[in-house]
């Protein structure tokens, strides 16, 4: 299992567009990527690609959250979606 | 051909094909099972509809542009969303059907969503709408909602909702025909503020087939499939019409020179801003309502102040005329309005939420103040729903405490406008909707179809109410020795140009309506005098009925046919 954290960059949050952009770019993933708030327990992680579960996630600008992956090409995978939340998408 | 008449609410003469609006999606019957379908194949159908509905719905952003585009995008990745899709399927190895599982985690996450609270709880909408086209691709019926189409077209529907407005696109829709709704609903209100021909309450106008073409003549309120070449003539001259009646010059007055400043309607700054670009002089109504609807508490001071400021901003030097919170009735809300109530429009509603919820006005009016202050505009501030002279006193204490020098009353309830010399004691103003003051004078819902006939302000008891207020300003004035306080009037009854000169007429001082409207109700003023308004009016009052009355006082302005109004 592979773990990387994450500063929400958008100032909208985690919702709205750059949830639709990271819940987009982790579907198209062949793994099952998994986020969560960070200090909460890894069982109560949500499924990456639900933008559903992003916005449930309530995620405010500055907020860490933890991302996991396993298996094959988890490291570039999580590399790949912690830039897309690190990037400020409405700028 | 097959005609069908309707209450005509927005004149326009137009021909094209009909697209008849779905009804709404039904819930599956609560604890719907599969019946012996297997889970593996139910849930398989699930995911193919999710998909389709998700592929339609991209294929849609593909078209659109800007936020439309954007909340389109976010609602098809709603559409096959993973925790949905887990959540119903769960649901389906529990043994429940594949439309009562969807149907139920769509309710859990929308109901997650309302929870979280704000952008959210409004997003909850959208989980609802994916819900419900999943459930009709499963049925194999239209999804709910507008028909899209990508050529023009007459819409055509039982009835509008609200949110029906957001999806409607004025470029494509060429004229609203219900078979539902009265000329007060809200079809009608979409329809003027759109400048889109309608008719209401036109029975039996959804049993066209989709594709059928028609012709509408919203002044007349008919409907008529297989046009020949006379109606064609009609809507092309129509055509021509509209382009060249298009503008306002910012002076609102009759034949002789006598003014009647014509204002708009407006429910926000976008909405003010494209009524100052249309040279309203100055906004009769402003609906706070815009900034509360939708939240699920009261908006803070700094984003009414905001709120408020950026439709004063406007209109500098003009006047702008705002109704304080009216929630109730037809427009509920959840920290202020009892929703359990059995007789919600005779209920705490407007003015009266003010007993049972203090604060929210006063607070409102302090952000109205504090907006005034920041701004050029010439803020005059009405309460809605006043029933006596007792309350129009109170909320211009209220209106004084706060420092808005301007306090007025909406002329709503026929209480309100028979003892309107008492009231205008203690405001300085006093301005008729009447909207609801037809709903109250004929006791007829302004949303049933069926009333529509009453629920008509041409009804003569309605133009006496109109009259009784005016008078009761002059009373109140020759008691005093003083010049009458205004009284306007900013219903939609002011937007029917015959009904515009009936309301001068009778001596009302200013008219507001939806700034589209503006125009053509201007012409019309120009062609009589005061004195020819007067009489006008006399045939009205003294109409056996409302039918009578607008017969009587059309008859006498040739210029409404001429130009299709």
């Amino acid at each position: 299992m592979i773990e990387r954290n994450a500063t929400i960059a958008s100032r909208v949050g985690l919702h709205a567009r750059p949830a639709a952009i990271f819940a987009e770019a982790a579907g198209d993933l062949p793994l099952e990527v998994t986020i969560a708030r960070l200090g909460e327990p890894a069982d109560d992680a949500m499924d990456a690609s639900s933008i559903l579960a992003l916005m449930g996630l309530g995620a405010a600008q500055g907020d860490i959250v933890v991302l996991r992956a396993e298996g094959d090409g988890a490291e570039e995978a999580l590399e790949t979606l912690v830039r897309i939340l690190e990037t400020d998408h409405d700028a | 051909m097959t005609t069908y008449s309707g209450v005509g609410v927005t004149p326009g003469r137009v021909m094209g094909p009909v697209k008849i609006m779905p009804p709404a999606i039904t819930a599956p019957p609560a604890g719907e099972l599969l019946d012996g379908v297997d889970p593996a194949e139910a849930a398989a159908a699930l995911k193919t509809a999710a998909r389709a509905v998700q592929a339609e719905l991209r294929e849609r952003a593909g078209r659109a542009s800007g936020d439309g585009k954007a909340v389109l995008e976010a609602t098809a990745l709603m559409a096959a969303d993973p925790m949905l899709l887990k959540a119903a399927v769960k649901l389906i190895d529990a043994g429940a059907s594949a439309q009562r599982a969807i149907w139920d985690a769509g309710d859990g996450v929308a109901t997650m969503l309302l929870n979280l609270g704000g952008y959210m709880a409004e997003r909850s909408h959208d989980v609802l709408d994916v819900r419900a086209r999943i459930v009709a691709e499963l049925r194999g019926v239209p999804a709910p909602g507008i028909p899209d189409w990508a050529e023009p077209f007459i819409l055509v529907a039982e009835d509008l909702a609200p949110a029906d407005t957001a999806t409607l696109d004025p470029a494509l829709v060429l004229a609203l025909v219900t078979a539902g709704g009265g000329p007060q609903s809200h079809t009608a209100i979409i329809a003027r503020s759109l400048g889109l021909p309608a008719v209401v309450a036109a029975a039996g106008v959804t049993e066209l087939a989709d594709g059928t073409v028609v012709y509408v003549d919203g002044a007349a309120g008919a409907i008529l499939s297989t046009p020949g070449e006379e109606q064609a003539a009609a809507a092309a001259a129509w055509a021509v019409q509209a382009s060249t009646l298009g503008s306002f010059d910012g002076t609102g007055r009759l034949a002789d020179g006598t003014e009647i400043p014509l204002r708009a309607n407006v429910g926000g700054a976008k909405d003010a801003v494209a009524a100052a670009a249309a040279n309203a002089q100055g906004v009769g109504l402003l609906r706070t309502e815009f900034c509360f609807l939708g939240h699920d508490t009261e908006p803070g001071h700094e984003e009414q102040v905001a709120a408020y400021k950026g439709v004063f901003d406007a209109f500098p030097g003009q006047k702008v005329v705002v109704r304080t919170l009216d929630a109730g009735a037809d427009k509920p809300l959840p920290f202020l309005t009892d929703a359990t109530e059995p007789n919600p429009a005779l209920g705490v509603r407007g003015y009266r939420t003010d007993l049972t919820t203090p604060g929210v006005l006063a607070r409102q009016l302090a952000a109205i103040a504090a907006a005034d202050a920041a701004s050029q505009a010439d803020v005059w501030v009405m309460a809605p729903m006043i029933s006596t002279a007792a309350e129009a006193a109170d909320f211009a204490a209220m209106c004084s405490a706060a420092g808005l020098p301007v306090p007025g009353v909406m002329v709503e309830v026929p209480s309100a406008a028979l003892t309107a010399r008492h009231l205008l004691d203690a405001v300085e103003f006093a301005s008729i909707g009447t909207n609801d003051l037809t709903q109250y004078a004929m006791a007829a819902d302004r949303q049933l179809g069926p009333l529509a006939a009453l629920n008509d302000p041409w009804q003569p008891a309605v133009l006496a109410l109109v009259k009784a207020t005016v008078d009761g300003a002059a009373a109140q004035a020759a008691a005093g020795g003083t010049t009458a306080k205004p009284v306007g009037v900013c219903g939609e009854a002011a937007a029917d140009p015959a009904l515009a000169v009936v309301l001068a007429g009778l001596g009302v001082s200013s008219l507001s309506m939806t700034a589209r409207a503006i125009p053509a109700v201007s012409a019309v003023l120009r062609t009589v005098t005061a004195a020819q308004a007067r009489e006008l009016a006399e045939l009205a009052i003294g109409a056996r009925g409302a039918v009578e009355a607008r017969a009587a006082v059309r008859a006498r302005l040739p210029l409404l046919a001429e130009l299709g109004l």
